[in-house]
């Protein structure tokens, strides 16, 4: 027993830490305590990763982490107690491999949605791979060990005390072998790897042993899925390349892009990426590996930035006749937000209304399908502004309720901030509600609403 | 347990009322002046008296070189440094002097090791800027915390019990860990004459009970203490680079 928690079976012992199950009276949730190996001999690297968990854990909420519950600090007992998450392990899939791609694709929506979250906490994971990972009752996806975590806020212990890099080597990216612990992306390498190691069965860079076979991943890239799986479907090849690319600047900009995109299947922009069936030729790999202009770039930049620089923006457009005057505002305010936030993604919502008892008619007078037409219609709106096709992407959401449906699209895909017009007719507000008036007030983020010019009249 | 930890007044009024402010306002129960007070800013008296009130209340000020050169000559001063430190001993009383030349070196309150400058001789105001020197600073004492100013730009350092160090640049409002089994050395930022390029305030927060500790930039009047130097015809410099906090 240690300050009240009655200590139960055993866990896990192997590797940096002691987990046992615990329990204490006044505390209704099933908890976990964990203590540092302190045997002689163990790897000093099992103390410092236990005082980085000790430091991040009780700064993290939300249900993509467990409940950090108490701690105590060395050097009387060192023990963290956390939550016990009710769930399983993406480890215990392992014997399933390869999965179906749609649940590779879903499994990697929910670890990317997770890591966007720590990523939001100022928290990059590093040591992302199936055993840290479980998958909660509820289908959530949570992170687990934070030891070689690094916090932007905190001294990274890690990183000060250790020159050699840590992680797990089949899932470390580039950047992490080269010793740079502060790029998010990072992470979304090492997802990369288990997306790929899920789909195909295999690992991309195998189980490297010593510092030399780890370095091969800088200039060798791994074997196209599509080779290995004839019927590997070219939208995951492009998202599992991606994450792959040994330049964090070529993967996804954050993890909320890359569950859009592990969501957004269909909206995948395929690239060569997708149609590759052989790795690079040698003399590419060569190249890479004797020329210093070829190296990744691994500039340190803060995580809260690296977000910020790559929003996803929502735009709900009106594109009933009358509404020209707002498409055109809403276009001007897309258009300067685009040029200001070069890596900003915008996704162009519209409502296609169901009415509430009768069963809707897929077509039109016309004769035309009403969703293609929508969105043929969003496409021509976002025309004019000319922009590369890799950040828009369209979405026609069919609902009753306008404003519920551009909240639960918000709220279920990574959205940092949605932009839609005010409506001007005010005789239909007072029927109908303000439908920028409800987003504002329950939007999980920042809501610009945007109205036409006043054109003044003589009279005022 | 509070305490509210003040390095580098250095007779900024405008700096000090607003650090004090902010401290009051987030909970600080104790308050700890680690030196300078005085020199170079145009509020010499207003500091010292209201430093002298707060220690009559049980706060703890420490001495600092330039309250040492203002009461007693000591160490000698060049430059703006000089011209300001001939200009603060007038318009301070011999009550002020008295109470600067009275102060103590460092002070300790269980764990925590309270001085101005290196622990290693409080007296010869050694800085503390690199790993080496906080390793030094930290083998002079026993103490598992070390906190310090003279230097005008904050840092942390922290020796792990292998005896490796790590330096940290410290988060405003992000509070720092003072993990237990290493021990750590705080250097604070200048109340009234920052120098790592923000011009704001800075101070930190020392909870006991937490075992953290906050660093704070506070927004001040950095018209009126420029005004005020200029007005008293102190060298231009020391109004032109609080603007800038260079």
């Amino acid at each position: 027993m240690v300050d009240g928690f009655v200590i139960g079976e055993l866990i896990h012992d192997r590797g940096m830490s002691i987990i046992r199950k615990a329990s204490r009276p006044d505390i209704a949730i099933p908890m976990l305590i964990k203590v540092p190996s302190l045997l002689e001999g163990e790897d000093p690297a099992a103390i410092v990763s236990f005082e980085m968990e000790l430091m991040i854990l009780p700064r993290l909420v939300g249900v993509h982490v467990p409940k950090f519950v108490a701690a105590g600090e060395f050097p009387d007992h060192p023990y963290i107690v956390m939550e016990h998450i009710a769930g399983h392990s993406l480890l215990t899939l392992l014997d399933r491999l390869p999965l179906p791609y749609a649940e590779v694709a879903a499994i990697g929506v929910k670890v990317a949605t997770a890591l966007h979250d720590l990523h939001s906490q100022l928290v990059i994971h590093l040591d992302v791979k199936p055993s840290n990972v479980m998958i909660r009752d509820n289908g959530e996806a949570a992170m687990i060990d934070f030891g070689l975590a690094h916090h932007e806020q905190l001294p990274d212990l890690m990183h000060e005390q250790f020159r050699v890099p840590y992680g797990t080597a089949p899932y470390m990216a580039p950047e992490q072998v080269l010793g740079n612990r502060c790029d998010r992306r990072s992470d979304l390498f090492a997802l990369g790897v288990l997306l790929y190691f899920f789909s195909t069965g295999i690992r991309p860079f195998g189980d490297p042993k010593g510092k030399r076979a780890l370095h091969q991943r800088l200039w060798r890239d791994p074997v196209p899925p599509r080779k290995l799986r004839p019927d590997y479907p070219p939208w995951l090849q492009e998202i599992v390349l991606r994450c792959l690319e040994v330049d964090p600047a070529r993967r996804h900009p954050t993890a909320a892009q890359l569950a859009f995109d592990l969501y957004h299947s269909d909206q995948v922009k395929l690239t060569a990426r997708s149609e590759r069936l052989e790795r690079d030729p040698w003399s590419a790999v060569i190249r890479r590996r004797f020329n210093p202009e070829e190296a990744p770039s691994v500039l340190k930049r803060a995580v809260a930035s690296q977000i910020s620089a790559a929003p996803i923006v929502a735009v709900a457009i009106d594109l009933a006749e009358g509404s020209e005057a707002l498409a055109e505002a809403l276009r001007t305010t897309v258009k300067r937000m685009g040029e200001i936030v070069p890596g900003a993604r915008f996704a162009c919502l519209n409502v296609l209304k169901q009415h509430r008892i009768e069963l809707d008619r897929t077509l039109d007078d016309e004769g035309q399908n009403k969703h293609l037409k929508r969105l043929i219609e969003l496409k021509h709106w976002a025309q004019p502004l000319a922009m590369d096709e890799n950040r828009l992407t369209f979405h026609v959401l069919e609902a009753v309720d306008p404003a519920s449906a551009i909240l639960e699209y918000a709220r279920a895909n990574p959205v940092d901030q949605i932009v839609l017009g005010a409506r001007r007719d005010s005789a239909l507000r007072n029927i109908l509600g303000s439908v920028s008036g409800e987003v504002v007030a329950k939007a999980p983020c920042t809501v610009t609403v945007v109205r036409p010019p006043r054109v003044l009249d003589g009279a005022s | 347990m509070l305490i509210a930890v003040m390095a580098d007044i250095h007779a900024n009024r405008e700096a000090f009322e607003a650090c004090l402010s902010h401290a009051r306002t987030h909970g600080a129960q104790r308050w700890i002046f680690l030196g300078d007070h005085v020199n170079y800013g145009a509020d010499p008296e207003w500091v010292v008296e209201t430093i002298m009130a707060y220690v009559s209340r049980g706060a703890v000020a420490l001495l600092g070189n330039h309250d040492a050169a203002v009461a007693e000559r000591r160490p000698a001063m060049d430059g703006p440094a000089r011209t300001a430190m001939e200009w603060t001993r007038v318009q301070l009383g011999a009550a002020h002097r008295g109470f600067l030349a009275g102060l103590p070196l460092t002070f300790q309150q269980q764990d925590t090791l309270f001085v101005h400058a290196d622990a290693t001789a409080p007296r010869k105001w050694n800085y503390v800027t690199d790993p080496y020197d906080a390793a030094r600073s930290l083998k002079a004492t026993d103490c598992r915390i070390s906190i310090c100013g003279h230097v005008h730009k904050p840092a942390t350092y922290n020796l792990s019990d292998t005896g490796h160090m790590t330096t940290f640049q410290p988060i405003t409002g992000a509070p720092v860990p003072l993990l237990r089994q290493r021990r750590w050395l705080a250097v604070l930022g200048s109340v009234g004459q920052p120098r790592d390029g923000n011009p704001a305030a800075s101070y930190a927060m020392l909870d006991k009970e937490r075992n953290e500790l906050t660093y704070f930039r506070v927004p001040y009047d950095i018209d009126t203490a420029a005004a005020k130097i200029r007005e008293a015809g102190l060298p231009d410099v020391l109004a032109e680079r609080l603007r800038w906090g260079q």
